[in-house]
């Protein structure tokens, strides 16, 4: 047990070295750090609970989704239908379908396999396995019922949630905030993490912003007003303008003449005459080309923006006259802004719009200064409790104390080395599980020295005491270790955030424990053996 | 230098004789902390009720506690709990679920920040919807199964099984008489306690191991040594380490649980609980006599007439 070969002894000391030195790059400003090579860059990452910053768990709304569906296949059976010249009735949503009455008998079984075109092999007809978009079924009495599958609807879910991600991704880029985290989570959720951050109420109403920016005509036939008190006309309605206070109802056209998503960019500015704050926008080719016709045949009448935020509603933004028609394919809103929210409407329009709303279900904000006090405090205690560990180690054990300190320190290098190497996130739970470390790997050396103290007792000689502690503590570190490293590995696996940043440590230091039990230890009490050659031990 | 002896050597308490005491103060305690966990509760943060919890605190240096409750508790936000964190500046609010679904909760932020206004500076703000709430609390229990069903078959690959079910019901004691103290003393029960509780699971069974290792051992060597006896040795022999292991382990805690800040002061104090009174207490007087009733050793008492035996216990002190 006390004898290690010279290679043996130098690869120890060389892997504890090379694995301590990994955590030097945490010592050195981040500016320093980025001249060297990539290598030796890797380095801790502190918790949002440390640097302060935003967790913010967004879910697909899943109501929106079917919503959408739903309509996309009652345009579709409305079209199909047109073009096939077939007569019918009632065509309706009804919870998780649409359903279509044939008018004529005769009609029927054409309606059906017509219908039933609609549906579309899951994943492209490649992917086999059988799985439509729609059931097409005869629900009798010439009623003809499309279910969206259920595949299909988490096909969609999943879709949207890959659309959000680069969308969300721009709209924080855009903010200027630095290394977010975006990531999908299930099946319909984006996890966004946002380290250091001003204002999260202002993140997090861009991120569930869905942005639908849509141009319309206003509808002339009747006035607002009237459209509120009888009915407005099947291809309009009414929605408001106005923020805050007043809200001015404005009757407009369903069918939209240019959408968002043909905008190129959008710039927040000022107004050059009033000095107001505005967005101007551009459109790409096909928008510019739809946009010009629309206005040259429009002088003179009102158009409505429109936005849709995805709460309350669409919105007008405002709703100008058109002058003179727009053939450049860009133009300006100007709607009561703020330079805020100019800067930010500008942003979503250059972001795009989202598939759908996504609803924030989870949301953990910490401030920069709570971030620093728990540094402060974890750092405090850390040293407290590190000195408290050390001295009694001393008293303890005297000598071996000492050993059992220094290989402590190491450890401890070594955790933080091996974080670094990972690009671990440090969180003040996780500073909490290397306090406990502390405490705990300490643990390994009393096993050994007391199972020493015992050999002594029992008559062996020093060196002969010195080789059974190690060999029989040894199995029992094993053991008793790998216990708390199974409970560690679970609480890896369930926990998020602060909580896994415990368990990262607690691993971490778990493994660290080990090797240095297993080699370090031994190896400075064999070099101290070897060169002493004690005839008692002094413990 | 002289060192310091906390235990002195050769030690021989007689542990067992308590375990006509220490089983049925167990079983009391343990029916006392379900009692309480089922009629006193437990104090479920939001992590797994949902609601909202804001960290303000007060840019004069002084909250005014009783202006802020009248000014929120006229928000209509339901139950709005108020309460001193830390220093004089620092509030906790915390806000009950609002009915009304995912939004609601945001809303109900969004009314704070405008009734606060720019008196106070936003510390920490925490919303979590009803469904991730309910998805936590169910992550956590599973966790907890888990982690105690990947142990007990560890446990069953390197002991015999007696060890693993011994250990087992130790750690479900641990389990229920700390979940007993969070009812007690109404700590904040969120995701670092679920944390807390495994810590406590994995140390306090590194306790067991530590003390079943060298009953392990005992038995293999000594033959015929009777069972109350060995175990006595085993407990008696590994009772220096576990002293000191659990000084070491307290100073860490204890550094922590003062300077550790509020942030992590009901981690720590669960921790101090958990790991320190119970886990030491349980591997000496319960997991270590629960064996004899397991039928660890059943013959060996009969053997103990032999000569061979009684010399047993005596050569292992040479």
């Amino acid at each position: 047990m006390l004898y290690f070969t010279r290679w043996k002894a130098l690869g120890i000391v060389a892997t504890a070295l090379i694995v301590c030195l990994f955590a030097v790059p945490n010592f050195f400003p981040q500016e320093t750090v980025k001249t060297w090579p990539a290598w030796a860059q890797r380095h801790l990452v502190l918790g949002l609970d440390l640097q302060g910053g935003s967790h913010i768990l967004l879910e697909v709304d899943t109501n929106d989704v079917r919503k959408q569906r739903l309509d996309a296949v009652l345009d579709d059976v409305r079209r199909t239908l047109r073009d096939a010249r077939i007569g019918y009735s009632n065509l309706v949503k009804r919870n998780d379908s649409v359903e279509v009455r044939i008018r004529e008998n005769s009609d029927f079984s054409q309606a059906l396999s017509k219908l039933r075109d609609l549906s579309q092999p899951l994943g492209g007809v490649l992917a086999g396995g059988g799985q439509r978009t729609l059931d097409v079924t005869d629900a009798g009495d010439r009623l003809i019922r499309l279910t969206v599958t259920e595949p299909a609807r988490i096909e969609r879910v999943r879709q949207v949630v890959e659309q959000a991600i680069p969308i969300i991704e721009r709209r924080i880029n855009a903010l200027g905030l630095v290394e977010p985290t975006i990531q999908r989570q299930g099946v319909d959720r984006i996890l966004v993490q946002v380290p250091g951050l001003g204002d999260p109420q202002r993140l997090l109403d861009l991120l569930k912003n869905t942005a639908k920016l849509e141009f319309r005509l206003v509808d002339m036939s009747m006035t607002a007003q009237d459209a509120l008190a009888t009915r407005p006309p099947a291809d309009s309605e009414v929605l408001f303008e106005g923020r805050g206070g007043t809200k001015t109802p404005i009757l407009v056209q369903k069918q939209a003449l240019v959408s968002g998503d043909e905008l190129t960019d959008a710039q927040a500015g000022f107004d050059q005459r009033t000095s107001e704050p505005i967005v101007s926008f551009k459109f790409n080719t096909a928008g510019a080309r739809k946009f010009a016709q629309v206005t040259q045949e429009n002088v003179g009448r009102p158009f409505a923006i429109i936005l849709d935020s995805g709460e309350g509603g669409p919105e007008v933004i405002s709703a100008p006259v058109i002058r003179e028609p727009i053939l450049g394919g860009s133009g300006q809103i100007s709607g009561n802004f703020t330079v805020e929210t100019a800067n930010d409407l500008a942003i979503l329009l250059r972001s795009g719009a989202l598939p759908a709303k996504l609803t924030p279900v989870e949301q953990r904000v910490v401030g920069a200064g709570l971030g620093q006090d728990s540094i402060d405090k974890g750092k405090l205690a850390s040293y407290v409790g590190g000195a408290l560990v050390v001295v009694f180690m001393l008293v303890t054990y005297g000598l071996f104390g000492l050993f059992a300190n220094f290989a402590v320190a190491i450890n401890v290098a070594m955790i933080f080395g091996i974080l670094s190497l990972l690009n671990a996130t440090l969180t003040l739970p996780g500073i909490a599980g290397i306090v406990l470390t502390v405490g705990i790997a300490v643990d390994s050396n009393v096993l050994i020295y007391e199972r020493i103290r015992e050999e002594v007792r029992h008559g062996r000689s020093a060196i002969a005491a010195i080789d059974a502690g190690f060999s029989r503590a040894l199995a029992t570190i094993l053991d008793s270790n790998i216990t708390t490293f199974i409970a560690a590995a679970v609480l890896f696996f369930i926990g998020t955030g602060p909580v896994r940043g415990f368990a990262v440590t607690l691993g971490i230091g778990i493994i660290t424990t080990l090797f240095t039990a297993f080699t370090l230890t031994r190896l400075i009490v064999a070099t101290w053996v070897r060169w002493v050659r004690p005839k008692t031990v002094p413990i | 230098m002289r060192l310091l002896r906390i235990v002195p050597d050769d030690t021989k308490f007689d542990f067992m004789r308590f375990r006509r005491i220490s089983f049925p103060i167990s079983a009391m305690l343990s029916v006392l902390a379900v009692f309480l966990y089922f009629n006193h509760g437990l104090n479920f943060g939001i992590d797994f009720v949902g609601g909202t919890l804001i960290e303000v605190q007060a840019k004069s240096g002084h909250a005014d506690l009783a202006t802020m409750r009248t000014t929120l508790g006229g928000l209509g936000l339901g139950d709005v709990q108020l309460q001193q964190f830390g220093g004089q500046a620092d509030v906790l609010i915390r806000i009950a679920q609002q009915p009304g679904g995912e939004q609601a909760q945001q809303a109900a932020v969004e009314k704070v920040r405008q009734a606060l206004g720019d008196a106070v500076e936003y510390r920490r703000i925490e919303v979590v919807g009803p469904r991730v709430s309910g998805e936590l609390l169910s992550m956590g229990t599973i966790g907890v199964f888990v982690a105690i069903g990947a142990i007990l078959i560890y446990l069953w690959f390197r002991f015999e099984w007696q060890f693993a079910l011994g250990a087992m019901v130790a750690n479900v004691h641990d389990l229920v008489l700390t979940l007993g103290f969070m009812s007690v003393t109404q700590i904040d029960f969120d995701l670092t306690s679920i944390a807390a509780l495994l810590t406590i699971l994995g140390y306090s069974l590194n306790d067991t191991v530590v003390i079943y290792d060298r009953i392990r051992e005992m038995l293999r060597r000594y033959k015929k040594l009777p069972m109350t006896e060995l175990l006595n040795v085993s407990i008696n022999s590994t009772l220096s380490r576990s002293i000191i292991t659990h000084v070491t382990v307290s100073l860490s805690l204890l550094a922590l649980l003062l300077f550790g800040g509020r942030a992590i002061h009901s981690f720590t104090a669960t921790m101090m609980f958990g790991v320190v009174l119970v886990g030491t207490y349980t591997s000496v007087f319960i997991a270590s006599p629960i064996l004899i009733y397991l039928g660890v050793g059943v013959g060996r008492a009969e053997a103990a007439d032999t000569a061979d035996a009684v010399e047993a216990p005596a050569r292992a002190r040479t």
